[in-house]
């Protein structure tokens, strides 16, 4: 058989798979979007919503009213039977408010910003403090949890987990709580909070990163330790070190190798989500992120914002699973696109 | 009656599930094979130890779970009026500390205020001075001897606590059920604990042991009271996890088909939501309908525990996507057991199928994954309540203690000691929970017991 037919039948493959993929999202990201809207304007209506934001005691009809025309929010829920033609469907609540989310228009927060444009800007920011973190984190967790599995069942090991139960005893809110107060001051090392573009962001960045790699290593490196000694366990193992392999090499051309399934099936799930940026890490060190975004609109009550965020992460999430199914068949060919 | 027993919604659903749980207990030491991985755990020092902690906090928790409303001393027609304050038990046992409240901030063990401030003294001079404590260290009359009478008093709270502790461990020696428990760790542990309470009660009688907060409250007392709030959260969704996956997860695995499809359509959409943000968008909307129908709640307490029940429940909506998920695929492996298969041709019913064959076979899947997912659930409270969709801001929590403390981090001299208390008090609890899941999981996961 031809290398370069081979190649093309399982490109022509890989591109069906993925059109089947896709078109498996779609009533996914359907089911999110009518759960949000039910959310958002089912459980509690318009009015009560226009209540709530303009305070209890100046509410008058007039003034809701007026607050749901600012907000476009005047309209019938699914069906508009005043309206004629497609008007009856285009001109609801849904229509205007929802559906639009599907080619990623977003709509205006209530500040009259575009969300979309917001979106496009703060993601550098999410970017630059979550790609490090993901990457440094990967290799750190990864490196320690096969250190404890080299030195399994030895006293080494046992204070490794320990520590992990420990360190992941302990809220994220601590970790940042305690590495900005010894980092910026008591130390004087870095800013306490804030963000620039281009050279001088890499001061902004360094502490938000290591706190958020430190904050992860109890779960993740404990969980890699677990998935070492699952696959440690079995035949392939005892067939090399019979072979006469170092217990280094077993462990890193073997194990690690066979490891990879597991292991990818957490890790890049989460990548696309990495746009998302963390909410704490963003709003404790004030970079302009989307996770600050998200937090500002939870607390200024900005709905629509919230619900773009909303879809906007189950449409990352789903992608996500889309590149896990993908990289199984990179690491492993045994695994079928069906 | 000079009180009136008020029965909160979430009182309810906890003495809801201590009698679950206490019927369970019951139902489990009649039948040896359930017991049997129970024997396990009990072998297991760390697991005994942890759950002897853990009984603390609960105990702490039970006890701040009987609340009630005392009569007011004035009468309205003959007819007693009651308190609008909603108190507890254990807020009666220890009146002292939620009573003592100071002017401001504090620091532990402290006889002065943390701030200066100008008084006016006998002569009619304006002097700038620490202000003594209303309470602490108030039986003082000399500042200086702070430091021997704070030794004098832990030591003898310590010793009261080591004859309490030996008394207890005499009493267990003389009547715990004849088994391998671990004895010696579990009573040094008692030791431990019996002279730390006796040390902190000692102390707290005269100062406040963890400073005070900026409306002067004690903050010993808020992080005991925020136990509550943490075993509720991290036990109530329970409540809410555990039907949902279990009815679904095991109608999906074993009916198939179109049952299947659509109940992994449902739980393939809600988990495709990044839980914060389906958790921040239930909460919000929560918020409009509780701010929008203030007529449901008679008291503010009434209305806070409401807000806790519902994050509960929308804790527990987001959450049981993963268990049904278990479930389900391990159903799809039981219902082509053998013993399945003969019990369908012999014609017994589907729902008896369910309850006496799978159903109890997918037990220590759920135990694993409950006991598993209660310090999550703790740990996300904090995180919940600093984004803002936390439980109610005039409920005491770790949360809202981490929340407040944090905006005092840039003061010179810092006031530390919120956030050190609400991290120690959460690092017990959590590690407890922790260490005592693990150990769990060890005894019943056949996976695991096959291979020792």
């Amino acid at each position: 058989m031809d290398v370069a037919g081979d190649l093309e039948a399982r490109t022509s493959k890989m591109i069906a798979y993925l059109i089947r993929r896709i078109l498996y999202a779609i009533p996914i990201l359907i089911g999110v979007n009518l759960f949000t809207f039910a959310l958002f304007f089912v459980v509690n209506t318009p009015d009560d919503m226009a209540r709530m934001q303009l305070g209890i005691k100046r509410v008058t009809p007039d003034a809701i009213e007026n607050w749901k025309q600012q907000h476009g929010y005047d309209k019938p829920l699914m069906l508009n039977r005043a309206a004629s033609g497609t008007g009856k469907i285009t001109d609801t609540i849904f229509w205007q408010k929802s559906a639009g989310m599907f080619v990623l228009e977003f709509g205006f927060s209530d500040d009259g910003r575009s969300i979309s444009r917001e979106i496009a800007t703060r993601m550098g920011p999410s970017l630059a403090i979550a790609l490090p973190t993901f990457m440094i984190g990967l290799v750190v967790y990864v490196s320690f949890a096969l250190l404890m599995t080299l030195f399994r069942a030895t006293a080494l090991d046992m204070a490794g987990v320990a520590l992990c139960v420990v360190l992941m005893s302990i809220s994220g809110l601590f970790y940042i709580i305690g590495g900005q107060f010894l980092v910026s001051k008591l130390w004087h090392l870095v800013p306490i909070s804030g963000y620039a573009v281009g050279e001088d962001s890499i001061k902004f960045v360094l502490l938000p990163v290591l706190i958020g790699v430190v904050g992860g290593v109890g779960s993740s490196s404990r969980w890699y330790r677990t998935i070492f000694l699952d696959e440690i366990g079995k035949d392939y193992v005892r067939t090399a070190r019979a072979k006469g392999l170092s217990e280094l090499h077993v462990l890193f051309r073997h194990v690690l190798k066979n490891a990879m399934i597991p292991i990818l099936t957490g890790v890049v799930v989460v990548i696309p989500l990495l746009f998302l940026g963390s909410l704490l890490t963003e709003s404790f060190f004030g970079i302009p992120g989307l996770g600050s975004y998200t937090i500002d609109a939870i607390n200024a009550q900005d709905f629509s914002v919230v619900r773009a965020m909303v879809f906007l992460g189950s449409l990352l999430y789903i992608v996500g699973l889309i590149l896990t199914d993908i990289s199984y068949t990179m690491v492993d060919p045994r695994v079928r696109l069906s | 009656m000079n009180f009136m027993p008020d029965i909160l919604w979430s009182d309810k659903l906890i003495f809801l599930l201590l009698a679950a749980l206490s019927a369970s207990a019951w139902y489990v030491r009649r039948h040896e094979h359930l017991l049997l991985p129970w024997r396990r755990v009990a072998h297991s020092a760390t697991a005994m130890v942890s759950l002897m902690v853990l009984s603390l906090f609960l105990l702490i928790g039970l006890l701040d779970s009987l609340h009630y409303r005392a009569a007011l001393p004035e009468k309205n027609n003959g007819e007693t009026v009651y308190s609008p304050d909603v108190l507890s038990v254990f807020d009666k046992l220890v009146t002292p500390l939620r009573t003592h409240t100071e002017k401001t901030y504090s620091a532990p063990l402290a006889v002065t205020l943390y701030a200066k401030e100008s008084t006016t003294d006998a002569q009619g001079n304006v002097v700038r001075d620490y202000p003594r404590l209303q309470y602490g260290g108030a039986h003082l009359a000399d500042v200086s001897s702070r430091d021997g009478d704070i030794a004098r008093r832990s030591l003898i709270g310590a010793a009261a606590g080591l004859i309490a502790g030996l008394l207890i461990v005499f009493a267990a020696k003389r009547w715990l059920p004849a088994h391998n428990w671990p004895k010696g760790p579990m009573f040094i542990a008692m030791l431990i604990i019996t002279i730390l309470i006796g040390a902190l009660a000692n102390l707290a009688s005269g100062y406040h042991v963890l400073g005070t907060d900026k409306v002067g409250q004690d903050v010993l007392y808020q992080s005991l009271k925020s136990i509550r709030t943490g075993l509720v959260i991290g036990t109530v969704t329970t409540l809410v996890t555990l039907p949902l996956a279990l009815f679904l997860g095991i109608a999906a695995g074993y009916m198939r088909g179109w049952v299947d499809d659509v109940i992994q359509y449902v739980y393939t959409v809600l988990s495709s939501i990044p839980s914060v943000l389906l958790i921040a968008a239930a909460v919000l909307m929560m918020q409009v309908t509780i701010d929008t129908h203030p007529e449901w709640f008679d008291t503010s307490a009434s209305r806070a525990d409401l807000r806790l029940v519902f994050l509960c429940l929308i804790l527990g909506v987001t959450s049981w996507t993963g268990l049904c998920r278990l479930l389900r695929g391990e159903t799809l492996k039981l219902r082509e057991m053998e013993y399945i298969q003969a019990a369908q041709s012999f014609g017994v019913s589907t729902l008896r199928i369910l309850t006496r064959h799978i159903v109890p076979n997918v037990m220590h899947i759920i135990l694993i994954a409950l006991v598993m997912d209660f310090s999550a659930l703790v740990l996300a409270e904090a995180v919940l309540s600093y984004v803002g969709v936390g439980v109610d801001p005039s409920m005491i929590s770790f949360g809202t203690m981490i929340n407040s403390a944090r905006l005092e981090m840039g003061r010179e001299p810092m006031v530390w000691w919120a956030l050190a208390a609400a991290f120690a008090f959460m690092l017990v609890l959590v590690l407890a929970a922790n260490l005592f899941a693990d150990a769990v999981r060890d005894a019943f996961d056949p996976r695991l017991s096959q291979t020792e």
